[in-house]
């Protein structure tokens, strides 16, 4: 990994004091993962270059991991791209230029200079836009060139890796300051443990400028690589420096992420959850099993209303039972409510004798994550052995799926989604089920109904199926 | 003088007497000392003092479980308590009803003076003599109606001499006939079909001979002569509704006298019984008839009957615990026990409660669940035909009604029917007609949906190659999650491929693997002869191709329309889209048939082991993702290096080695970028696949683990031909590890395939399953080649200072698992191809997917 900064100021070679650095010798730096070199490609009375170059020890990276599991962890890009890794060789081989002390040239250090920085492979998921918005607010004019990811395959497109220039007139430290907070945003990863540490590191390099940076949030919420926790106190303490409030962001989370991103309003998940809590309540269900629970929102609601005397969740990924046990506080529940509740780790394509003896079950925005295919045994499953007396089936209406901008025709709103159906694609297959185990379906929906710009009545967002067995 | 004590094998025993009366050294002369729960025991348990009077809720409590445990568990148990009021007894003779098992009362009735005087001999004993005196009197109350609280055998023992003398005598349960190992002709129900039952027999192979001037019936019988010990065993209900009743009990009571026919009681039987002891009963369902034939007998013939009827016991467990006969079925958890539960399961079976529309209780469908090990044959229920279910079998196919009167055959699990000569009787509720809208069985219909308790937790899975395979609960939680979430219908999984481990690492400079490693491995095996076959590099593929779509419903009990399926390592649909699979499938099946091997391995069906290429088809996210993105940043990352460091020297400065190094290391990024390359290329059609089989795993009847590599290789290798280019055959060498000029031929062959950037070979024993001096082989290692590697350890792997580390692998953990998992992976073929339940099948692929759910280095 390369990073080159170049200057024009006059003389050039200033940029050698500035950095601490002789141009005329080939430096080395002993780092925890590897080591870093600096030399100097140019240098004239004009114009002069150093260069930093991070040589990173792939196999130390893997050393302590036992518990590595794919292939990507032991090879992986790590070692050629612009990551945290150069953030913390710029600590430790440019440090005093970083603090912006110089005692040499110190009026130099605290001039705006005019300096390029040059990064030979910087990795952004975010596309050229995500450089742009983050080093543009701060006076850069950005260069970012593409790596195509084969040009044997061109077909195979981009590979999200881009050469980036920074160019502007600023003080050095400023710059390496800037590299230091938000080379590690671009990249997205991490590869040392986030801890209460990066969030004073954060603030401190991010002194007089994070606070007022549009994209605030986002800096934040990478920097400390999604540890919500730490993010949030982070931003918190970020909006007190902007004179912002620091109410109504413990709500905000990752989970569902793709999917609210497509279906944008979050309250979509919130209204589903009511109508589904109040169709629970209006028919009188006690005891419910919410198949699918994920992380456990619905659970959460349900546990709410003491109506609910027997409450379970059933997934099929461990994690996310994990988690729900988490956010529901099962151990720290009173008794009395902990009674009220179970989590089960099961699975809707096998039998499962732990809910066949329950009023109602729930499956919201569950079916479409089985494979068509597949389905038959979910519905044996559910409607067959558990023939619980109500049966909730909310599930996407693809016809709607026109009234968002961000899918593509043809796409579905999640990666996992196996299929999305039409309102009259639903409606035969509830209508399906309703003649092969007794039971009467009645159609609703969740979201406001629109009309698409053609013209066309698209329904609602959500479709919601009650099934009802026959007596 | 000896007093005997008798108690079934399995009996709750309880023990009644008063403090002092000498229960506890009785029950430890008598039984074991882990048969024995000692209340004062438990109450030390629950409290730290045997005498806490307040503790004894708790310690019956225990006492309680203890004794549930341990009964459940088919173990004699005997409760050491004084248990001298109703009140205490009752909750015992429970347990026992609950546990299908006998409660037996010992009541040990010594002197009160006798038991004052051990007491005061005792320092934990400091109660006065009114306890004793109240405990005698209970005792004495309840003594007599022992027999009415459900104790079905009472044993006194009065005297401190009957006390010393009693000796235990532990007998066998009528039900256990274990050590009768047949082989048996086990006949349905026969209904008085005396005339086709004749003819059943003799169709056996039995010689009937009527003896002169007795009544029809009256035969003496003599086993097939190829199977002397043969014997045959009625299912009951050979009584009622037909016209020959009497002359069917002629020859089964006979046969059951002279010990070549075991004999278990139907409803009819019993209430026939009921009717001849004069109690009160409907005559319907076909009993006037007995009734009627039975009146034209003499009463010595009746008396006979009544005493024959009497003697018959609910069921019998047989052939060393591995058949179960009884007339209405047997649940696992009645097997070999004797209550009146189990008489009752056995004579009607279990309903539900309801009634069907016929006004007949509707039948719990106990066979839908059973799990048991023994198989277990009964009757009935008339069915259609005889099918299997989870190792249970119905064989009542209603000849009185006019269906057959059928006979199977153990071990050999035939049958053989005969047609009734008439509808004799009228059925209640018609026999469900035979499903004529599938050809599916009833355990295919049946397997349509699996049970979770089938899979998850903690399992142990005997295998034949490998004994028992442990699979833990957070593993199963894995594949659970894996199995739900991408794998393709259960039905087509017959078969998860093994994960294979490299051949010992070289120390050859530059190899970190090499052919030499697999040879060694395998000499010192005891393996004399390997073969190598070339490792393609796609991805795994596991193929079933059926004949005609008709297989597929008829031999997997799927539904589809289609000729098979083709399935990744994991499971999963290989390709997106049912054409492509179907289309391909079409072409292998072609193969198939041009090449003979429908004929050839009486077989309309194959599963095949296959790689699938290119790599790309399938790992074109991985490559993009993972590969391509690595080519990508260390190549432009490392040519701007080697340019900015030019520049550098170029003005001087000081950085030769760097260069050169940095050269260097852009070479090697390059070389990595060539590697993954050469297994990529653009699908546009099926035309450019290439599909390379190099098992074949199984056909109808057939896994074919007992054939040599050779074999498969020659027999797949007629698969390829002029007409299809997607079916290819694996280049492959036989070594014979004696001779060193073989194996260098082998390691030439190596070297110039991986030379040209070939992933490399794998190598195995010539057989199929190999067991060495020091347990199982491995059944086959990979030597790659140092090209291929490159894209596994790194572009940058063959830099001696990182190939001396790499050299630090362990492949102990690998190997351990890859033996486990081909275990598995053949014990599922064979249970599918013995044609088990879904899920004994299902169990050994769920079982692979996870155990690869282990951590293991995944370079490895």
């Amino acid at each position: 990994m390369l990073l080159e900064i170049t200057t024009t100021h006059e003389p050039a070679e200033d940029l050698g004091y500035l950095l601490h650095k002789h141009p005329g010798r080939v430096q080395t730096f002993p780092l925890a993962f590897g080591r870093a070199h600096v030399y100097y490609p140019e240098c004239t009375a004009s114009r002069c270059t150093a260069a930093l170059l991070v040589d990173v020890d792939p196999i130390s990276l893997m050393r302590g991991d036992r518990n590595a599991r794919t292939l990507d962890q032991y090879v992986n890009d790590r070692p050629y791209v612009a990551s945290s890794m150069l953030s913390v060789a710029i600590a430790q081989v440019f440090g005093t230029a970083l603090g912006g002390t110089c005692k040499t040239r110190p009026e130099i250090a605290a001039r705006d200079i005019p300096l390029i920085a040059r990064l030979s492979v910087v990795p952004c998921g975010g596309g050229e836009s995500l450089i742009r918005r983050l080093f543009e607010p701060l006076g850069y004019r950005v260069a970012a060139t593409p790596i195509p990811l084969d040009s044997t395959f061109p077909q195979w497109g981009e590979s999200g890796l881009f050469a980036v220039s920074l160019e502007s007139t600023t003080r050095l430290s400023t710059l390496l300051t800037h590299l230091y907070v938000l080379v590690p945003v671009l990249d997205n990863e991490k590869h040392y443990w986030v801890g209460d540490d990066e969030v004073r590191k954060l603030l401190d390099h991010g002194e007089g400028w994070l606070a007022s940076h549009p994209e605030r949030d986002l800096i934040a919420t990478r920097y400390l690589k999604y540890r919500r926790s730490l993010a949030n106190e982070a931003i918190r303490r970020l909006r007190e420096q902007d004179g912002e409030s620091s109410e109504a962001l413990d709500a905000e989370t990752a989970e569902d992420a793709s999917e609210a991103r497509v279906e944008r309003v979050r309250n979509l998940h919130e209204e589903r959850h009511a109508t589904i809590v109040s169709l629970l309540e209006a028919n009188e269900a006690t005891s419910v099993v919410d198949l699918g629970c994920g992380e456990g929102r619905l659970l959460r609601e349900l546990l709410k209303r003491r109506q609910f005397s027997r409450i379970v969740g059933l997934d099929v990924s461990h994690r996310a039972l994990a988690i729900a046990e988490d956010r529901l506080g099962l151990d720290r529940l009173p008794p009395t409510a902990r009674a009220r509740i179970e989590l089960l780790h099961g699975s809707l394509l096998y039998r499962d004798r732990r809910i066949e003896d329950l009023d109602a079950a729930v499956l919201c925005e569950v079916i479409e994550h089985l494979d068509a295919e597949r389905l038959a045994t979910m519905e044996r499953v559910v409607f067959e052995f558990s023939r619980p007396r109500l049966v909730l089936v909310s599930t996407p209406n693809r016809e709607y799926n026109v009234m968002w901008e961000s899918l593509s025709a043809g796409e579905f709103r999640h990666a996992d989604h196996r299929f999305e159906w039409t309102r009259e694609e639903f409606r035969a297959w509830a209508d399906r089920i309703c003649r092969t185990h007794a039971y009467t379906c009645e159609f609703t929906h969740i979201g406001l109904p629109a009309v698409s710009p053609e013209g066309h009545d698209v329904g609602a967002p959500t479709q919601l199926g009650v099934f009802r067995r026959d007596q | 003088m000896t007093n005997e004590i008798r108690v079934p094998e399995l009996a709750l025993v309880v023990l009644i007497g008063a403090s002092g009366s000498g229960k506890s050294t009785l029950a430890k002369r008598l039984f074991r000392q882990t048969e024995i729960i000692s209340s004062d025991v438990c109450r030390g348990l629950v409290s730290d003092d045997e005498n806490d009077q307040s503790a004894t809720g708790d310690a019956f409590e225990l006492v309680h479980f203890l004794a549930r445990k341990r009964l459940t568990r088919g173990l004699l148990t005997v409760i050491d308590a004084t248990n001298v009021r109703a009140e205490d007894r009752k909750p015992l003779v429970q347990i026992a009803r609950e546990c299908y098992c006998l409660p037996v009362a010992i009541v040990v009735d010594t002197p009160e003076h006798l038991c004052h005087e051990r007491n005061a001999a005792r320092a934990d004993r400091a109660f006065g003599p009114h306890v004793v005196r109240a405990q005698r009197r209970a005792m004495r109350t309840g003594i007599g109606k022992l027999g009415l609280e459900g104790f079905r055998r009472v044993i006194t023992l009065d005297t401190p001499e009957a006390c010393e003398q009693a000796v235990l005598v532990r007998e066998r349960l009528w039900t256990n006939r274990a050590e009768e190992t047949g082989p048996f002709d086990i006949i349905g129900d026969v209904h008085g079909c005396y005339d086709e039952l004749a003819e059943l027999l003799r169709e056996l192979g039995w010689t009937l001979r009527q003896r002169p001037d007795a009544p029809e019936g009256d035969v003496e019988l003599e086993p097939p002569p190829t199977a002397a010990t043969r014997k045959l065993v009625f299912l009951g209900d050979l009584v009622d509704r037909g016209p020959k009743v009497t002359s069917v009990l002629r020859l089964a009571m006979n046969a059951v006298a002279s010990g070549v026919a075991l004999c278990v009681p139907g409803n009819h039987e019993a209430k026939l019984l009921r009717a001849l002891h004069g109690k009160n009963v409907e005559v319907a369902h076909g009993l006037a008839a007995s009734l009627s034939q039975l009146a034209a007998e003499s009463s010595a013939f009746r008396a006979r009957v009544v005493a024959f009827l009497d003697s018959l016991v609910s069921h019998y467990v047989l052939d060393g615990g591995r058949l179960v006969v009884a007339h209405a079925g047997m649940k696992e958890s009645m097997q070999g026990r004797g209550s009146g539960a189990v008489r009752t399961f056995a004579l009607y079976g279990e309903t539900t409660g309801e009634n069907d529309e016929f006004g007949l209780p509707v039948r719990y469908n106990w066979a839908a669940d059973y799990r048991g090990r023994a198989a277990v044959i009964y009757g009935h229920t008339p069915v259609p035909t005889p099918e299997w279910l989870n190792n249970t079998l119905c064989i009542d196919t209603g000849c009185v009604f006019g269906g057959r009167l059928t006979a199977l055959r153990w071990p050999e699990r035939t049958t053989i029917a005969i047609a009734a000569r008439a509808p004799y009787a009228e059925p209640r509720r018609p026999i469900a007609p035979p499903e004529t809208s599938t050809a599916r069985t009833l355990q295919q219909e049946h397997d349509d949906v699996l049970d979770h308790e089938d899979v998850s937790g903690k399992r142990q899975i005997n295998t034949r190659l490998h004994h028992s395979i442990t699979i833990r609960a957070e593993n199963a939680a894995a594949a659970l999650e894996v199995m739900s979430r991408f794998a393709t219908d259960p039905r087509w999984l017959v078969y998860l491929p093994p994960t294979m481990s490299p051949c010992e690492t070289s120390e050859e400079p530059g190899f970190l693997e090499h052919p030499r490693g697999a040879f060694e491995y395998f000499r010192a095996n005891g393996v004399t002869r390997v073969i190598c076959e070339e490792k393609h590099m796609g991805s795994r593929a596991v193929v079933v191709a059926c004949r005609d779509e008709s297989v597929v419903t008829r031999r997997f009990g799927h539904p589809a329309a289609t000729l098979g399926t083709i399935y990744t390592r994991t499971g999963r649909p290989f390709f997106g889209d049912d054409e492509t699979t179907n289309e391909l499938l079409r072409r292998i099946v072609a193969a198939a048939t041009r090449a003979g091997l429908w004929e050839e391995l009486s077989t309309d069906w194959l599963s095949l082991d296959c790689e699938l290429m290119p790599w790309s088809a399938k790992a074109q996210s991985l490559i993009r993702d993972q590969y391509a993105t690595v080519g990508a940043a260390a190549t432009s990352s490392l040519a701007a290096t080697v340019r900015s460091l030019e520049a550098a020297r170029f003005r001087g400065a000081d950085v030769e080695s760097l260069l050169r190094d940095c050269t260097e290391r852009l070479d090697l990024a390059e070389r990595y970028v060539a590697s993954y390359r050469r297994y990529c290329w653009d699908v546009g059609s099926i035309a450019d696949l290439r599909l390379a089989p190099f098992h074949l795993l199984a056909s109808e009847g057939a896994v074919h683990a007992d054939r040599t590599h050779e074999w498969h290789m020659n027999t797949l290798a007629r698969l390829e031909g002029d007409e299809d280019p997607v079916l290819i055959a694996t280049p492959w060498r036989a070594v014979d590890l004696a001779d060193p000029a073989s194996e260098k031929d082998a390691t030439d062959w190596w070297s110039d395939h991986v030379g040209r950037g070939g992933e490399g070979m794998v190598v195995k024993p010539m057989e199929f399953v190999v067991r060495g001096a020091r347990g199982p082989v491995q059944p086959a290692v990979k030597v790659r080649g140092p090209e291929y590697l490159r894209i596994i350890y790194g572009p940058e792997y063959t830099l001696p200072a990182h190939l001396d580390r790499l050299r630090k692998r362990s492949l102990a953990a690998k190997r351990s698992l890859a033996l486990r998992e081909f275990s598995l992976g053949i014990e599922a073929l064979e249970r599918f191809v013995r044609r088990e339940p879904l899920r004994r099948v299902h169990e050994c692929v769920f079982g692979v997917l996870a155990l690869e759910s282990e951590p293991i280095d995944p370079r490895l």
